[in-house]
């Protein structure tokens, strides 16, 4: 999916741009149907790993979206036809106020939870009242995304106002974060972190059954407020946690899709296998590998020594090798590669660790090495035992810095595990990986704040100067201003080298060429509510 | 032999207590903390004070003696406490995969047995033949293939002969006894192979052995038919050890086909102990370590008491 500056736009400073208001489609008034589309069936896909918990806003996986999006609704979501454009989903319209510090959102009528309670402005608030302030023993992922929300109003059931501290010009996109899923009111005061154990949403599903090690299972919800759908009776996502199990699964037709993204190699499998019975979609993918160095730790408080690794890795030629076997592709800075506000690659070569010429590029690394006393430097890399694209990236990375004189001892370990190490900051230098729903810089370079405003900024750095530009730009409505303060942030973040992508990743999804209506899109966390996806049998 | 039986019962108590001594101080000392992985692997924020009020909540902050005996008189009413992971009950995360995992376990042995006794005999009483040479080359390969690979051959086998795949998630057989079969026997098969082969060479060797002994020769020698020799003199003893290794496998596969189940996508108690393992998961590791020592335990003393059966000399309580 090619992404225009306009298309971009439309979606963030597009709000205030266009009149400041949203409409959306009434799916309750008119029933939804797209030609032809057949009704009923159970869709069976693939996930590869299986979700820690129920609750999204307190993960960072996109195994707990596969499995509770079709729960849930949201605020707004993405419209994958007009990517990246938002609309409503239990929003009916919105309005922004031109100063961008109020957002009102009236909200569709006669919609239900599962559990029969009727779904008002109060299960929003409440909803996000905990992803901003979360209360004792709750994990709110996203908690800083909202820090700029000053209060929530609700005036009636059907009208909820959000009033800002201070400006967010991608507010609107995060209301529409697949992550940000709707809980209800009454749940939320019985028991705050009861969405950890327990599903009861708005979505087009009703949650079934979650074996654990098997499945989950969700069949229609008879009662969804969008007329007319779901098209599916059920689904059931299945856990498939070996790649191997999960390409003969979609070989044999027991899952008709994994939607997370296979590798090169695999999708050549199928294709060879399948031929014109499999349909392959390809985009580029927001997401991307970072080497993350804890700056806690020693050497790797010394600047000179981050540099240096940095600067050993030949991300081009890796580029090259990585994308034929990997998940691995494109080089790109904190934003993605061909977005709007990515750095075009003419002012990236200029950077610190992106340059062509990898001869000369390590003969330096060598010397800051030198300088810094570290020329026999030993230290442990920290990775996830995924498969695709971990162990490759991890691979590629001692091999780098083996050629300066580095040596590596690879450790790799489940994704608990390797998350809480992190989180404690027990690691030397790890593989890290920035997961975005969409290209928003304030999502992407939010990764990099200090510590105590990131909590997923896992080389634990602390950068006043970075926090600021962080803050003129997410203020900053002019596209151009904005664009030279994101090229700002990004120098001073590489020339830090706390953290620095290795590469972008590339999205293959296989699908059955009987699944239809399931859109592709640049992330792997949109799209999943499966509500206008049918079975052409 | 009830004696007998009682006496081994009460044995195995105490062995049993030492399993869960050694289990549980073991998981203790290991690295890795819960309480850690479930709140930081989330990725979200979280102090230190969260860190410890959920380590008091699950009980974490109280003396290991005290965890140890609480544990422990919980067990002996049955109650094998809370998973820490997922806090559902360890019996019920146990139970959905243990169905699988002894069904799996059962049909192997099934299918071991009624291919390695026939394979074995036949080995022993044409030694040096082409049926010798056939059965032990079968066997060999048994020996070296690993059962995930061969798992991996029949699933592509499957798929390139026959466009077709068994299903990937578990139906019980009391649900559906054709969907659960085409999804198990497969694995069955892929274990069962390297267990046949276990048991025919073990079955070969012994009645090789049993075959030179001086009760068969003097029963040829007084006329008995050589089916009779065979079947009622020589086997009978010669299952004796081979009785021993079915036993052994049997358990063995009750917990350990992990890459097995990762290939066939079952949902087995492997999985489970893998996953439990890396989470650690300290509830749900006892209760399955105590889950498999007390299989070991049982089902050796099946095998003694079936020892009785096939060599009447051996005669229990006496």
């Amino acid at each position: 999916m090619k992404i225009t500056r306009r298309t971009a736009l439309q979606g963030t400073a597009g709000a205030f741009a266009l009149g400041l208001s949203g409409f959306n489609f009434d799916f309750t008034k008119a029933e939804a149907q797209a030609p032809n589309v057949k009704r009923g069936g159970t869709l069976n896909f693939a996930i590869s790993a299986e979700a820690p918990h129920y609750d999204p806003h307190a993960s960072d996986t996109y195994a707990t979206l596969h499995f509770a999006a079709p729960f849930y609704s949201t605020l707004l979501r993405f419209n994958l036809s007009k990517f990246p454009s938002v609309e409503g989903d239990l929003a009916q319209s919105w309005t922004v106020a031109p100063d961008l510090m109020t957002y009102t959102f009236k909200l569709h009528p006669n919609v239900k939870f599962a559990d029969g309670t009727a779904f008002t402005s109060a299960d929003v608030k409440a909803t996000y009242d905990r992803l901003r302030d979360p209360p004792q023993g709750v994990v709110s992922t996203r908690k800083p995304t909202f820090a700029d929300i000053g209060s929530i109003e609700t005036p009636d059931p059907l009208t909820i106002i959000f009033k800002m501290k201070a400006v967010n010009a991608a507010m609107l996109e995060h209301f529409a974060s697949p992550w940000n899923v709707i809980y209800s009111a009454k749940d939320l005061a019985e028991n705050p972190a009861g969405p950890r154990t327990k599903i009861n949403g708005t979505g087009p599903f009703v949650f079934v059954e979650h074996v654990k090690g098997s499945h989950v299972a969700g069949k229609k919800n008879d009662n969804y407020f969008k007329k007319g759908m779901p098209y599916l009776d059920g689904f059931k996502g299945i856990f498939t946690l070996q790649a191997a199990a999960m390409l003969n699964a979609v070989q044999g037709g027991q899952v008709l899709g994994e939607f997370r993204g296979i590798s090169p190699a695999e999708r050549d499998r199928l294709v060879q296998a399948m031929g014109d019975k499999i349909r392959i979609e390809e985009d580029s993918w927001t997401l991307n590998l970072l080497v993350c160095f804890n700056v806690t730790k020693k050497p790797f408080d010394d600047v000179r020594v981050r540099k240096a690794l940095l600067m050993a890795i030949d991300r081009w030629g890796g580029s090259v090798g990585l994308s034929k076997i990997s998940t691995l592709r494109a080089v790109g800075g904190v934003l993605r590669p061909g977005s709007p506000y990515a750095t075009p690659e003419a002012e990236l070569v200029k950077l610190p660790g992106f340059s062509k010429d990898i001869k000369k590029s390590r003969e330096e690394a060598k010397k800051l090495l030198k300088e810094a006393g570290q020329e026999n430097l030993k230290f442990v890399l920290w990775n996830r035992n995924l498969a695709m694209p971990y162990t490759p990236a991890g691979v590629f990375l001692v091999d780098q810095w083996r050629q300066i004189g580095v040596e590596v001892e690879h450790k790799q370990s489940d994704t608990g595990p390797y998350l809480a190490t992190m989180n404690a900051g027990n690691h030397d230098v790890a593989i890290d990986f920035s997961n975005l729903f969409m290209d928003d810089s304030s999502l992407a370079l939010s990764k990099y704040l200090s510590l105590s405003r990131a909590p997923e900024n896992r080389s634990r750095s602390t950068d006043p100067e970075l926090d600021k530009l962080y803050d003129d730009h997410i203020r900053e409505r002019d596209p151009e201003k904005r664009k030279a303060l994101i090229r700002a942030f990004e120098k001073r973040v590489f020339e830090q080298g706390y953290q620095q992508p290795i590469l972008w990743w590339h999205r293959i999804v296989p699908t059955h060429k009987a699944l239809m209506g399931w859109k592709m899109s640049p992330s792997h966390n949109l799209g999943q509510q499966l509500e206008d996806v049918w079975i052409n049998t | 032999m009830l004696r007998y039986t009682i006496n081994r019962v009460l044995l195995a108590i105490p062995t049993l207590i030492g399993v869960a001594v050694l289990v549980f101080f073991l998981l203790r000392v290991v690295p890795g903390d819960i309480v850690e992985i479930k709140l930081r692997g989330d990725g979200g924020s979280v102090t230190q004070e969260t860190i410890e009020l959920e380590r008091k909540r699950l009980g974490l902050d109280r003396p290991l003696v005290v965890q140890f005996g609480e544990w422990m008189v919980n067990m002996a009413k049955f109650d094998f406490g809370t998973s820490m992971w997922t806090e559902r009950p360890v019996v019920t995360e146990i139970a959905i995969r243990l169905e699988l995992s002894l069904q799996v376990a059962i049909m192997a042995t099934i299918i071991a047995v009624l291919l390695a006794i026939p394979m074995g005999t036949l080995a022993a009483l044409f030694r040096d033949t082409w049926i010798d040479y056939l059965v032990r080359v079968l066997t060999i390969g048994g020996l070296s293939i690993p059962s995930f690979w061969f798992g991996m051959l029949i699933m592509l086998a499957l798929l390139s002969f026959f466009n077709w795949l068994p299903p990937i998630t578990f139906t019980p057989i009391y649900v559906d006894p054709v969907a659960n079969l085409k999804q198990l026997i497969w694995p069955a098969l892929a274990v069962g192979y390297r267990y046949c082969a276990v048991v025919a060479r073990m079955i070969r060797s012994s009645l090789l052995e049993v075959l030179n002994e001086d009760y068969i020769r003097t029963a040829r020698a007084k006329g008995v038919y050589e089916r009779l020799v065979i079947s009622r003199h020589a086997l009978r003893n010669a299952l004796l050890p081979a009785i021993t290794v079915i036993g052994l496998e049997f358990t063995f596969l009750i917990g350990g086909l992990v890459v097995t189940e990762q290939v066939f996508n079952l949902n087995g108690i492997g999985q489970l102990f893998v996953q439990s393992v890396s989470r650690n998961d300290f509830t749900l590791i006892q209760g399955m370590v105590m889950l498999i020592a007390a299989f070991y335990v049982f089902v050796n003393l099946a095998i003694d008491l079936l020892y009785a059966v096939f060599d009447p000399r051996i005669r229990y309580g006496k």
